[in-house]
Formats: structure tokens, sequence, C-alpha cells
């Protein structure tokens, strides 16, 4: 059977059938799916950032970033927010249930160009998945940089994501883990306010600074001049562009960023590189 | 013990600030301290005070009525407290409360404005420092009613 599958691997368009190892819930409308090849061995080797396109067979296909797992980890985990027709089809499924996958897609994020500077990773909402793989890796080398700063937003206390690992983020690398919610009630001992306002807050040398932000454009696009506020060149922060996609490698245009394609030259960019078309409603 | 001039001089709010404003501004000032769940002020009160947090986290909260206190924005260390006290008719508009055990330096806000009447140039630099932090309190205010991370629902 495996040898059967195998000339299918070679068209980047065909998927490759991969079984639900997990299911994991993170918060009320966002689970996890671990997943390993169902005819392989072998898990994929990916770049933290990068994207699979999965196929929830007889619905449709979306584009989902790889959140784990951690160095040495098995299988592939994506972290999905239940918004629609395809994530909510994904989310339906159980334990040994069966998934198309296609990829990894797209751009990394900068992790080996940063070593020696310090680290300001900036999440919003789902987007703290994409970053996740980048935390491992940094974390894994911990050693070759320097401060690394976690600054996450989301609505609610409810929506936080992967909160059982800050404490080892904390505790055992030294991470600075600074978190926000837009509202909360008493019970939230933690900071309200957009994640923006955290950028004040945290403690790095902003010259010496690479920047990753993952979250909703217009949080991007905060985040970004508050940066700049704080003196860190556009050259040192790197964003992702999210936009719908059909084939994912380059071939339908469905994905078009002005002269890229977010499928084959990002989801990551370096800001200077795409600031003209950032932001601009009709692109 | 630092004293309440150095410790003044170096909270970001009043970097940079002429030695003589430091001087005139101390004498406005006292060291505070609210332990966690103390109310700093409350809604509709009369605003004569202007809090410069040196650590902890308080709460601005609404209370909207028969409901839980919703928090709407925490100010933490390295940061201020209220402006209301520089705004007619000088009242809270929200309740305070300490998150956390928070020592400030409260300056008092009817000293400061009587300065300030009298020092045009005082007057400028507050309002100078005051406003940035408005304006960014305000934009962080538009992105939360944008609600950025909602699922459009
Ligand atoms: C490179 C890339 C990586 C991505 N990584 C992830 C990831 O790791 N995890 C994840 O959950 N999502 C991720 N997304 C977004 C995900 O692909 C979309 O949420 C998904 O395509 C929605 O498909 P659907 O059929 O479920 O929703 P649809 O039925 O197409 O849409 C239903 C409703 O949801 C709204 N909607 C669609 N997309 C979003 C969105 N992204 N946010 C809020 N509302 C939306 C639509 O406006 C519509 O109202 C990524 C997107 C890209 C381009
Ligand atoms: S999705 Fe087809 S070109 Fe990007």
């Amino acid at each position: 059977m495996a040898g059967k599958m195998e000339p299918l691997m070679q068209s980047p368009m065909t998927p490759w059938p991969y079984r639900i190892q997990k299911v994991i819930r993170e918060s009320h409308d966002t689970f996890s799916l671990n997943v390993v090849p169902k005819n392989s061995p072998d898990s994929m080797t990916f770049n933290p950032g990068q994207f699979n396109m999965l196929y929830a067979f007889g619905v449709g296909e979306v584009p989902i970033s790889i959140s784990g797992p951690q160095p040495g980890g098995k299988g592939m985990i994506h972290t999905i927010r239940d918004v629609g027709i395809v994530t909510g089809a994904l989310h339906k499924l159980k334990k040994d249930q069966t998934i198309g996958l296609r990829g990894p897609f797209g751009s990394a994020w900068p992790i080996e160009e940063s070593k020696g500077y310090d680290i300001v990773i900036m999440a919003g909402g789902i987007g703290l998945a994409p970053l996740r793989p980048a935390l491992y890796a940094l974390l894994d080398q911990r050693d070759k940089f320097g401060e690394i700063v976690l600054l996450y937003g989301v609505r609610k206390p409810e929506d936080l994501l992967f909160t059982k690992e800050f404490e080892t983020w904390r505790g055992k690398y030294g991470v600075q883990v600074k978190m926000t919610v837009d509202t909360a009630d008493r019970e939230w001992r933690g900071n309200v306010g957009v994640v923006n306002t955290l950028v004040q807050r945290a403690n790095f040398d902003p010259m010496n600074t690479v920047a990753m932000i993952c979250g909703p454009e217009v949080m991007m696009r905060f985040a970004v001049s508050e940066l700049k506020r704080r003196e860190v060149p556009e050259d040192q922060i790197f964003i992702t562009m999210e936009r719908n996609m059909k084939c994912a490698v380059g071939f339908c245009g469905h994905c078009q960023f002005g002269p890229a394609f977010i499928c084959k030259d990002g989801p990551i960019f370096r800001y200077d590189k795409v600031k003209q078309f950032f932001g601009i409603r009709e692109i | 013990m630092k004293s309440l001039e150095s410790i003044l001089a170096n909270h970001p709010f009043f970097k940079g600030l002429e030695p003589e404003y430091l001087a005139l501004i101390t004498g406005c000032a006292s060291n505070v301290k609210f332990e966690a769940g103390q109310f700093i002020y409350r809604q509709d009160e009369e605003a004569n005070s202007f809090y410069i947090i040196r650590e902890g986290k308080v709460a601005l909260e609404v209370c909207p009525p028969g409901k839980k206190p919703i928090t709407v924005q925490t100010v933490s260390d390295g940061e201020i407290l209220g402006w209301a006290w520089l705004i007619p008719p000088y009242h809270w508009q929200f309740d305070a409360q300490a998150v956390e055990l928070t020592r400030a330096i409260v300056l008092d806000g009817r000293c400061l404005r009587t300065k300030c009447g009298e020092d045009h140039t005082l007057g400028y630099e507050l309002l100078s420092r005051l406003l940035p932090v408005v304006g960014q309190t305000m934009e962080a205010t538009r992105l939360q009613l944008l609600d950025i991370y909602g699922n459009n629902d």
C-alpha cells in the first residue's frame, strides 16, 4: 500500500492521507489535530511558519499553519479555529479518522537569521498557532538568542491558547510572556487592552530586535507602528498575510498580494518589502 | 530610600523634564499604596488626583446595571492613571481597582492645576506628555471596539 501511494506525493496538488492521532480541545471554538501519515512511517519535515492544505473529504480544503510538534515530537499538529464550512467539518472529526493533507508550503520565520538578536513575538488570536513552532525552534537553541518576548492578545480570557506551556516558557527558558485580553470580568487578574499596549511594557533592545507578528491584519498594522515607535528597524519586522487559497503552489493566482503570491512568496514577509501594499484596501 | 523627586525623575512620564519643574511637581506629590482589591477611585467621584504607577496593576472598570463589572483597560508599572483631574467637570468616568499590590505616587490635581495656571510652560510640558497617552488609549480603545479577533459574528 505504501508503495502505491508514493507516486501521488510527486504532485503537489494531490492530498496525502493522514490519520488523526489525537484531537485536542484548545478553547470553545479552537481545536488541534495531531495527525500522522497513513502510509508512511516518517513524519513530514517543515519549517516554522509553513502551512498545509487540509482537506475535509467531500467538503473542501483550507490552508492551516503547522503549530507543532515540539522538536523531536511525533506527527504534525494543526490548530484550527472553527469559523466556517471546512473548519467546521474538520472540527467534527474524531480520533482515527482520515484527512487529506498537502504541503508543507510557503515561507518560514527567520530563525537562523535572528541568532544574536532579541526576539519579539506578537500574536493575536489564532495567530499564536503559526508562531508556536518558531518559539519551539528558538527555545531549542535558547542560548543563541537574547531576550525572547511573547506578546499575545485575544478577545476574552477563555480564548487564550496553549496557556499550559506559558509557565515552562517563562520558568525554564526565561521568556517574557505577556498576554492581554480585550475585555474581562473581575476573575481575570491579567492585562486588559489590545496587544499593542504590551510593546511599551516589554524589555528588549529595539535596534537589536527581530519581531515576528501574526494576527488579524488590523492588529498587525498597529503592532508594526508600535514597534516602529520603539525604533525597531522595518527590515527586522516580519508579518504574515492571509488570503483565500486554492492551489497553494503559485498556479492559480487566488492568493495574489500586489506582485506576490502569498502561498509561494509568503505567508511570511519582511515588512519593508511589502509595506507599500500592506493596509491598502483594494489589495 | 529614594526621594519622591528622584522617583518622579526616573518615571517614563516625566523623563527629560526640567529639574525646576520636577521640584514644583514634587510639591504636589505623595507616596501611596493600594492592596489587591482596593478601590483607588469610583466612577462619578470628584477627580482630584493623578497617579504615577511605580509597580502593580490597576483595572479600570465599568459596571453595567445588574451585571458583573467589566474591565476595559489595565494600567501597570511605568504608566499613569487618570486624567479627569485636568478636564472639567473633574469627575472620574470609571472605577479604578488595584488588581495586585500597587505602589504609586499621587499628585494632587488641584495643586497641579493651580501651578499649570500660574506657569503655562509647565502646563505645556504636562499636556505634551499627557496627550500622547490619551491618544494611544483612544487608538487602543478603537481597536478594542473593532473586535479584531472576533469571528465576524
Ligand atoms: C497561510 C494561511 C495559514 C492559515 N493558518 C490557519 C491556522 O493555523 N488556523 C486557523 O484556524 N486558520 C488558519 N488560516 C485561516 C483559515 O484558512 C480560514 O479560517 C479557513 O480557510 C476558513 O474556511 P471555512 O471554509 O471554514 O470558512 P468559510 O466557510 O470560507 O467562511 C465562513 C465565515 O468565516 C469567515 N472567515 C473565513 N476565514 C476567516 C478567518 N481567517 N478569520 C475569521 N473569520 C473567517 C468568513 O468571512 C465567513 O463569514 C490560515 C490561512 C492562511 C491563508
Ligand atoms: S493559491 Fe494558487 S497561486 Fe496561491
